[in-house]
């Protein structure tokens, strides 16, 4: 049976196209029914329950759910919930929510694919009794209404089981009821079952219809798709993404073509939420202004800030309001729940974790409850006349304040994959008992015989790399490094291949580590471990005493560690005068090309860049933290670090030479200059000039900036420094020019990542390239597809950004539960100088938090006054610049337990009616005056 | 878009080693010595065959004593794709698939009986819906034998290309091409099983290169049956008056 579908398209010139398909209908599709008599089903095909039983009051008898598109696109948070089953899914509707909605198709798919859930996709638009045309005047949306009646008429018919259509809409439900379908809308059905969950996870869009007390802002009204569409069509308006600031939440900036425009004010912001794709219409140029540079962290607070404005000419940025919302990018959220002051009602404002979202009514009858726990959270709208979004309930993580709860909203907030392995990602594995064969043996060079040996951080199970160094007769040396041979046990396209590719890399908390693979692998089989045979993948040099490569050769081969040692120890081991043994020599021969290799580095420019780096020091059983130790840096350190940097080199270049195009390569975009502003004009403060025309005049010039009698000074400006750079980024060669190839921050003109194949997927690709280069392995066909490889650099990029980000989270949450125990005065240092506060970084945490210098208590004024030419804070005798020493007070403040707080207060300079005093009692008490609060980012 | 949904049916509705709809028809033309039209789906195609004949003015310098000379003309009517394009006889996409037409029927075609002679083999694709060589091959093949040439047997082709999860797919449509990757175009003599034309869209990946060959070949097995039986009725119908066939 054939049938044509003919309809018209508008093509990119703009001329009407006339577009003609075919479309085949069938017989042979099937009902998915177990035990269908009719329908020639295999046994996996059996999805659905030959009699469903009623879990409704609605309708006893058994029956399976029917779903309109638009329950599937607005309810999808309720589709989630495991309560209901038997569900039929028409193609009808699976083509439309594909069509309007990824996010809403991508999560119906993992719903379908759940066999637990019974849920069946049927595909009606094929089968030739369910297929109907369209009815001349009839829209589209009628049609696959229709459609989607008419599949249900034929499961009735089909089965003798009833169809019940679950659908918002009125007329759809009356027309069904017609054809002799039970029809009910999704709140009803829900409420008519026993299932606590089901109905709080329907989207409050019934809300729309309702206003509530909190209707006291009325937004303006948005445009209308079309209006959008000339407006951008003309030039009126801009499309852009919406960044909501983080330290302001009435400030946000849309990054469009053409501008980054500031939006500034609740009525310009106009209900954008973060991520969202949003029309801007630019302000006149008289209304333009400059970034407030006030730290707002609360909505409420937000009416006194209108005050001053008066701007500076330069600083005002092209302004805009927002017009109209294009595409929403709701996600859902961690908080937790602000419960309402009125006792029993049903409606509760949630607050998310993350800062720049505003807050969430919900309703939810389990308030009590659920006040003390972290929740998840949907939004599903924010109607014109509410202040806030409206949303629902979607799933409670667990206790507030609980380490377990804390680090798994941390892992949902930073989008980390952290459930089990599953069955087939394990099936993948080798065996408990593998060894290397004698075949694998006579692939590979055998290299057991040389003192290999490797050096990482105390505790490292994951070890990928190891070295060796020995002097060669001709006075060079033989240099080499032996990375895991992950990529034999993990091949392509299998299960534990996905998974990896997924996952991207290997997520390091405070107390604990989400493997990219499996334990098995990471831990045992790939890590080198001292004294075991080991596969790897080697790149050996020829280096000159001087450090020039001779030669450089890659091969597979089979190492047996001598020693897997810590930093400290090789270090120990290499200052140890006495020690002539052949481990001590190759140590010595890695150190001293190392230190010829970083002055050359150095010379080319490369950055020497700081970050605060510490580490906790954790309770083995109660996974506390109990002291807090920065990283020390020693030669060794930098000796690895510097071998790796090489092969990474070397291997950068073997590949792009082999594969031009699908070379997987990682660049460092040099900042645009505007990103130095900051450190410019700080350093100009102090004196110093910083010239940033390129990474070696930077690096020469950061050299310079030191001051004898403040030796933190220089760390301080690397700190600043470092936060004027972008991120580096893996990509596909054949996709970007190559004149972007270059790592700013290494000063290299091409880098990858070959040495750290367990814990990321990027060099587990890098070495399938490598691999295929000297013909140790067959290329397959999604290596050699530059898109292929460009969508995969992008989930990489993606991956390693949050799981920085989930990392220093964790750093974060530690900080907090360490403090809890004690309250202490440290030193700190002022990073920037805000309007109405100083941002203070304490080195010995690495943290940095928000010192607010406003106050809030109109008849106790802030004794501060900022002075925005030379961004200082004066207080009577005392001014504060940046780079300024303090010493404040860190604690916990517990007194609200949903809403734990660390604070930070001056102590020195000590300033009266604002600092805290020095001395003795640290505890607060109910009578001291302690001055508002400040949270610690 | 994905080629294949998770219930294995092709966006149009077909799984994916089924053919599109086929349709052939012989002696469309009487005036000419051979003629045939050829319906995959959407994509339509007419074949004209002149000859054999004397060789004529510009091609005389390729008269031959071993055999006949094949004249292959291939072009696209403007009106072939949705969007009307005046079409240059000599585009290269055009040029390109006269030379693998010329190359296809050199392989069944016995010049060696008709020397000194010319066969004229004429191609018009109506409308372009995907396969268009493919269909074209099948189109010239029964013109041939409409015209009463001599073949050493049938020369069918189809195409293949890979579908969501690597599965091969057979007889692309237009649109599968757009999205997909690389389309393969096989052209085959079915009862020798011997293979006359392989041709790619992109590269393939050598994995991949072996079911999709396969599955192309398939096509050509189909496509064969259904031109076959159309030959025999045509010959069984333009036989009757003569009792051709009767024993
Ligand atoms: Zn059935
Ligand atoms: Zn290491």
């Amino acid at each position: 049976m054939l049938t044509k579908k003919v309809f018209y398209k508008q093509s990119k010139k703009g001329t009407i196209l006339k577009i003609v398909r075919e479309h085949y209908l069938r017989k042979d599709i099937w009902c998915g029914c177990k035990g269908c008599v009719k329908c020639a089903l295999e046994e996996k095909d059996m999805i659905l329950d030959a009699c469903p039983v009623s879990k409704c009051s609605l309708l006893s008898d058994p029956h399976y759910i029917f779903l309109d598109t638009n329950a599937v696109l607005d309810q999808i948070d309720a589709i989630e919930d495991p309560y209901l089953e038997n569900i039929i899914i028409p193609q009808t509707v699976l083509d439309e929510v594909k069509h309007r909605s990824s996010s809403v198709f991508k999560r119906l798919k993992e719903v379908i694919f759940d066999k637990k859930r019974k849920i069946y996709v049927f595909v009606n638009e094929h089968l030739k009794a369910t297929y109907i045309e369209r009815r001349v005047g009839e829209t589209v949306n009628d049609r696959n209404d229709r459609a989607i009646r008419k599949a249900a008429t034929w499961y009735q018919e089909h089965t003798g089981v009833k169809s019940v259509l679950l659908s918002d809409d009125i007329a759809n439900r009356e027309k069904a009821v017609e054809k002799g379908i039970f029809a009910f809308s999704l709140s009803d059905y829900a409420e008519a079952t026993d299932s606590a969950t089901l109905s709080e996870r329907l989207c409050a869009k019934r809300w729309s219809e309702r206003r509530g007390e909190d209707s006291t802002d009325v937004f303006p009204a948005h445009l209308p798709p079309a209006a959008v569409h000339h407006g951008l069509k003309a030039g009126l308006l801009l499309q852009g993404v919406f960044y909501a600031s983080k330290e302001n939440c009435l400030e946000a900036t849309v990054i469009t073509d053409k501008h980054n425009v500031l939006i500034q004010g609740r009525a310009s912001l106009n209900r954008a939420i973060d991520g969202d794709t949003v029309a801007v219409e630019l302000l006149p140029k008289e209304e333009w202004v400059a970034p407030s540079n006030l730290v707002i962290e609360s909505e409420e607070a937000e009416d006194e800030v209108k005050v001053e404005r008066e701007i500076n000419e330069e600083e005002r940025q092209v302004t805009g309001k927002i017009v109209a919302i294009i595409h929403r990018k709701w996600q859902q959220y961690c908080g937790i729940l602000q419960l309402s002051p009125i006792k029993g009602h049903t409606y509760h404002l949630f607050v998310p974790a993350k800062r720049h979202i505003p807050k969430v009514r919900i309703e939810t009858r389990q308030g009590e409850k659920l006040a003390s726990q972290r929740l998840v959270v949907a939004i599903d709208g924010w109607p014109r006349h509410s202040r806030h979004p409206q949303g629902h309930f979607v799933r409670a993580l667990g206790k507030i304040g609980d380490k377990e709860t804390e680090n798994e909203v941390l892992l949902l907030e930073h989008d980390i994959p952290c459930s089990k392995f599953s069955d087939a990602v394990l099936a993948d594995l080798p065996s408990n008992d593998w060894t290397i064969t004698p075949e694998e043996l006579a692939k590979r060079v055998d290299l057991r015989n040389i003192i290999v040996c490797s050096v990482d951080p105390p505790g490292c199970t994951d070890i990928d790399d190891a070295l060796h160094c020995f002097k060669l007769p001709n006075g060079n040396y033989e240099a080499g490094v032996h990375i895991a041979d992950v990529s034999h046990f993990i091949r392509p396209g299998t299960a534990l291949d996905k998974e990896a590719a997924l996952r991207a890399t290997t997520v390091y908390l405070v107390d604990k580590r989400i493997d990219m693979v499996p334990d098995l692998l990471s831990s045992n089989l790939c890590s080198l471990r001292g004294g075991e045979e080991r596969l790897s993948f080697s790149c050996i040099w020829e280096l000159t005493p001087n450090a020039e490569i001779i030669s450089t050769r890659f091969h597979k081969s089979v190492i047996k560690s001598k020693a897997a040692m810590t930093y400290e120890a090789a270090q120990a081991i290499i200052d140890d005068v006495s020690d002539e043994s052949e481990l001590a020599q190759s140590l010595r021969g890695l150190n001293t090309l190392a230190k010829v290799l970083k002055k050359r580095r150095m010379e080319n420019g490369a950055l020497s860049l700081a970050s605060p780096e510490i580490r906790f020091r954790v309770d083995s059983e109660t996974h506390e933290p109990l002291e807090v130790v920065s990283k020390k840096m020693r030669e060794t350190n930098s000796m690895v670090e510097e071998f790796m940097l090489l092969a990474n080199v070397s291997t950068a270049e073997k590949i792009l030479e082999e594969f031009p195009e699908v070379a997987l390569l990682r660049r460092h975009p040099e900042p645009p200059p505007a990103n130095f502003d900051p450190l410019i004009k700080a350093a100009h403060h102090q004196g110093f000039e910083i010239d940033i025309s390129n990474s070696k005049k930077l690096s020469e010039s950061l050299d310079k900036a030191i001051k004898p009698n403040d030796s933190y000074f220089n760390v301080m400006l690397r700190i600043l420094a470092t936060r004027c750079m972008l991120q580096a980024v893996y990509f596909a060669s054949g996709v970007t020019q190559r004149s972007e190839f270059f790592h700013y921050g290494l000063a290299a003109p091409l880098y990858t990542h070959f040495t750290s194949p367990i814990r990321r997927y990027s060099d587990v690709i890098v070495h399938r390239l490598l691999a295929a280069c000297i013909g140790a392995d067959a290329t397959y066909p999604d290596l050699m597809d530059k898109r292929k490889t460009d969508k995969l650099c992008q989930n990489l990029n993606y991956r390693k950004r949050m799981a920085q980000y989930a990392g220093r989270a964790s750093v974060a949450l530690h900080t907090h539960l360490f403090f809890r125990e004690r309250i202490e005065n440290e030193e700190g240092y002022i990073l920037f100088v805000r309007k109405n506060a100083l941002q203070v970084l304490i080195p010995k945490y690495g943290l940095e938090g928000t010192l607010l210098l406003s106050s809030k208590d109109k008849k106790n004024p802030s004794p501060f006054v900022f002075n925005n030419d030379d961004h200082t804070q004066r207080a009577g005798d005392i001014v504060f610049h940046a780079f300024d020493r303090l010493v404040v007070r860190l604690y916990v403040d517990r007194s609200n337990v949903q809403h734990e707080r660390l604070i930070m207060n001056l102590v020195e300079p000590s300033i009266p009616g604002f600092s805290v005093c020095s001395l003795g009692d640290l505890v607060p008490t109910e009578e001291e005056q302690v001055p508002p609060p400040q949270v610690i980012s | 878009m994905e080629l294949l949904n998770d219930q294995g049916l092709r966006l149009d509705g077909r799984k994916p080693d089924e053919l599109r709809l086929i349709k052939c028809k012989l002696g469309i033309f009487t005036h000419t010595d051979g003629s045939a039209f050829v319906e995959q789906g959407n994509t339509k195609v007419i074949a004209v065959v002149y000859g054999p004949h004397e060789v004529r003015n510009v091609h005389r310098a390729k008269t031959s004593a071993d055999g006949a000379f094949v004249n292959c003309q291939y072009s696209m009517a403007a009106f072939s794709m949705s969007e009307r394009k005046k079409r240059n006889r000599g585009d290269r996409k055009s040029t390109e698939a006269t030379i693998h037409l010329h190359q296809t029927l050199a392989a069944v075609i016995r010049t060696e009986l008709m020397p000194k002679s010319q066969i004229d083999v004429f191609i018009e694709v109506l409308q372009s819906d995907g396969g268009n060589f493919a269909a074209s091959v099948n189109a010239a093949t029964l013109a041939l034998i409409d015209a009463g040439i001599p073949l050493r047997e049938y020369v069918i082709a189809c195409t293949a290309s890979l579908g969501t999860g690597n599965v091969p797919m057979v007889d692309i449509s237009n649109l599968e091409e757009s999205l997909g990757g690389p389309t393969l175009t096989v052209a085959v003599l079915p009862r020798s099983s011997q293979i006359a034309l392989v041709e790619m869209s992109q590269r393939f990946h050598l994995d991949f290169l072996e079911p999709v060959l396969k599955m192309a070949m398939k096509g050509c097995d189909y496509t064969f049956k259904v031109l076959d039986m159309a030959v025999e009725s045509y010959l069984s119908e333009i036989g009757k008056p003569n009792n051709w066939g009767q024993a």
